[in-house]
């Protein structure tokens, strides 16, 4: 594997440098096994577009947004107060990151606490570096032709109206985007928001994840495209469940790009 | 016995005003037992431009398109036919008979016949959003929460409703006979008919003189006091959007869905604990419950929400755990709220304001098993046409289950504890967080 360039924060400090964005990784993106992987499409893009960017390595703390929607608002405070100390320590104006929770929750309720900055998701940064020609996707790309479908992730849709730009970066790939029956504001939610992804879910007929499994099988498509670890979870699980992870692929926005990516 | 007619028009429209009054203080009174709610004077403009939009313009109903038009034909309706109803309303008081149509000339039977057309398109709305309900037994219309009153309430305002425009061609009808027989105070506007009457005419025709008149100033009667009375009626029915579907969405959340409002008194408490300097040059504000356990506890904006509730379903169609079998359904909170409040206004008016029954929303109407199945997706906000926010009172209530009760799951407490001990809601060491690094880095 090609050298990585993974700058944190504290190293820039010392060398007396602000980079341009901070990349904040967020829990999934740091400890989960599978979006780990995610996170290191998104450094791969990074280099090689060339961003001057940091990450916050062990200073970074969970962002409070399953404590606040589970109701414990001390635990929440807490979590935001102190991050936003340390953000505000590394004078931080930008923050990309892949997680719709954390993207929603910095963006959104960390202003009333002090923290205010100009938050993106990583799906709008994805469709600005293709725009401006920083990322090149190879001719007759990876996915040219293939049957994609996007799940809207309800913490980038409907809570933030954030609905195309995933859209336009898989158009980007070439690929054939297939919609799924309930999409856009009519998105079903993958069952893991609102801390549902820390507990089992109260009984009833089905799992949500299931119900949204098979509706995004039925569209035939050989990938599901997701732009949220919670959301990545929840579809991986249900791929499994159906027993057709063999012919069906959950992929972040991230990784789909940094395998179309022009190396050269 | 002209006169005597006024003087009962005056007594009718006295009462009925006098039943809205009180009826209207009653709910304005549940509705403020809410808390109050600051607003951003600069957001005027904006909410002004919602309130158009949404409430007019009707543009979220658009989203299912078929019963979008049809629900606008019945709105149409209610708007037009309130410009009939005025001329009514002066004609009784004043004892004329059709008193715009000498100012308005030729205008006016074009007037006549548009509303004419229109009430066709309501009745025929009607009779469709009956056969909906009751025969195609739209599953949405059939939940639990549905049962019994909540189901009649909506044919009764069905039937009402296509009543009253019977009432009114029978009215035109027996007034275009008694018009081509020039009778007197029978101002000829259309002797041939209206529109839509017209075909009525026929049945009416072999009445003698005395017996048309009594026919259409009983039709009259029965269209002018089964209007007046259908608004006391609304203000017991979920038909009262028909009113609060203006406020509601003019105070409607502009702020983007997924933001959870900030509870300055914990800001306050955990600034202290974080030994960070306190604003104190605000008013001492007083902390009472955190979260919310009773309707006392929530927003008055979440209250009128409740009552701007007509109960169509569209929030409970689109959640993903009501979808999915689970007990959550988004269109019960805003109706266990609504009883919630009347309960608690009946209580008062009875035992005084300090009166306790030992009851709440939380426990006694919602369960802790519904709050806890919500995912937050915000599909019931983005699904209801009059921007009612149930996620805000569930997530309320989550607060007060967490904060006040201790009551949240095991796992949920287990996830706090990594929070708080690991700065993760897994079960990792801290030190671990930037391993996936490990393999890749060259710093810079």
């Amino acid at each position: 594997m090609d050298m990585l360039k993974v700058p944190t924060m504290a190293d820039m400090a010392a060398e007396g440098k602000e980079p341009e964005v901070l990349f904040w990784v967020g829990c999934a993106g740091s400890f989960d096994d599978r979006y780990k992987r995610v996170t290191i499409s998104f450094i791969k893009i990074l280099n090689a577009a060339g961003i001057s960017f940091a990450v916050l390595g062990p200073e970074e703390s969970c962002t409070g947004d399953p404590a606040r929607r589970a109701g414990n608002e001390f635990l929440f405070q807490m979590q935001a107060m102190t991050n936003i100390e340390v953000l505000n320590g590394y004078n931080v104006k930008t923050i990309v990151t892949a997680c719709p929770h954390c993207f929603n929750t910095i963006k959104n309720e960390y202003p009333a606490l002090g923290g205010n900055y100009e938050v993106i998701h990583h799906s709008t940064y994805l469709q600005q570096l293709i725009n401006n020609g920083k990322v090149k996707m190879k001719e007759g790309g990876e996915f040219k032709g293939k049957k994609i479908t996007y799940h809207d992730s309800c913490y980038l849709g409907r809570a933030n109206d954030v609905y195309e730009a995933p859209r336009k970066v898989l158009e980007a790939l070439d690929a054939d985007l297939v919609e799924m029956k309930r999409c856009r504001t009519k998105g079903l939610c993958c069952g893991a928001g609102g801390a549902q992804m820390f507990k089992e879910a109260e009984s009833g007929d089905k799992e949500i994840n299931i119900e949204r499994t098979e509706e995004a099988l039925a569209t035939g498509a050989n990938v599901i495209a997701s732009a949220c670890p919670f959301c990545m979870t929840m579809m991986t699980d249900g791929v499994k469940n159906k027993e057709k992870e063999n012919d069906v692929k959950v992929l972040d926005l991230a990784e789909l790009i940094a395998i179309s990516q022009d190396k050269n | 016995m002209q006169i005597i007619q006024q003087v009962l028009f005056v007594v009718a429209l006295g009462a009925i005003g006098y039943l809205l009054f009180k009826r209207g203080s009653f709910i304005w009174r549940n509705i403020t037992l809410g808390k109050d709610v600051k607003l951003n004077p600069e957001e005027k403009s904006e909410r002004l431009k919602t309130t158009m939009l949404i409430a007019f313009g009707q543009k979220k109903m658009f989203a299912r398109p078929m019963v979008g038009f049809m629900h606008f034909m019945i709105y149409a309706g209610f708007l037009l036919i309130n410009i009939e109803v005025l001329e009514i309303v002066l004609d009784g008081l004043l004892g004329t008979h059709r008193l715009f149509s000498s100012t308005l000339g030729e205008f006016y039977s074009f007037l006549i016949n548009f509303f004419e057309v229109v009430a066709l398109l309501v009745v025929i709305s009607c009779v469709l959003f009956l056969v909906r309900r009751n025969i195609l037994r739209i599953a949405r219309f059939h939940k639990p929460e549905m049962k019994g009153w909540p189901t009649s309430d909506a044919n009764i305002i069905l039937i009402w409703e296509i009543a009253l425009m019977f009432a009114l061609y029978t009215m035109n009808a027996t007034d275009s006979i008694l018009q081509s027989r020039g009778i007197a105070h029978y101002p000829v506007v259309g002797p041939d008919g209206f529109a839509v009457s017209q075909f009525l005419i026929p049945i009416y025709n072999g009445l003698s003189d005395s017996a048309l008149v009594a026919l259409e100033r009983s039709a009259w009667w029965v269209h002018i006091i089964g209007i007046l009375s259908f608004a006391v009626y609304i203000t017991y029915s979920k038909h009262l959007h028909i009113f609060l579907a203006f406020p509601n969405t003019y105070y409607s959340k502009l702020r983007p869905k997924g933001e959870m409002d900030n509870m300055d008194a914990v800001t306050k408490e955990v600034k202290i604990m974080l030994g960070e300097p306190v604003d104190e040059s605000g008013e001492e504000e007083e902390v009472g419950t955190f979260g919310a356990k009773d309707v006392k506890d929530l927003s008055w904006v979440n209250i009128m929400n409740a009552y701007s509730c007509t109960e169509c379903g569209r929030c409970t169609s689109e959640c993903p755990a009501n979808i999915t079998g689970k007990k959550l359904s988004p269109r019960k909170i805003m109706m266990d709220t609504r009883d919630r409040a009347e309960e608690v206004g009946h209580n008062i008016d009875k035992h005084g304001a300090d009166h306790e029954d030992g009851k709440s929303l939380y426990g006694d109407h919602i369960t802790k098993e519904e709050l806890m199945a919500c995912t937050s997706c915000n599909a019931c906000t983005q699904a209801c046409p009059v921007n009612i926010d149930p996620l805000s009172i569930i997530l309320e209530m989550r607060r007060y289950v967490a904060m006040e009760e201790s009551g949240t799951p095991m796992e949920w407490n287990a996830m706090f504890q990594n929070i708080e001990n690991n700065q993760a809601p897994w079960a990792f060491p801290p030190t671990d967080r930037f391993k996936w690094a490990d393999d890749l880095k060259v710093k810079e």
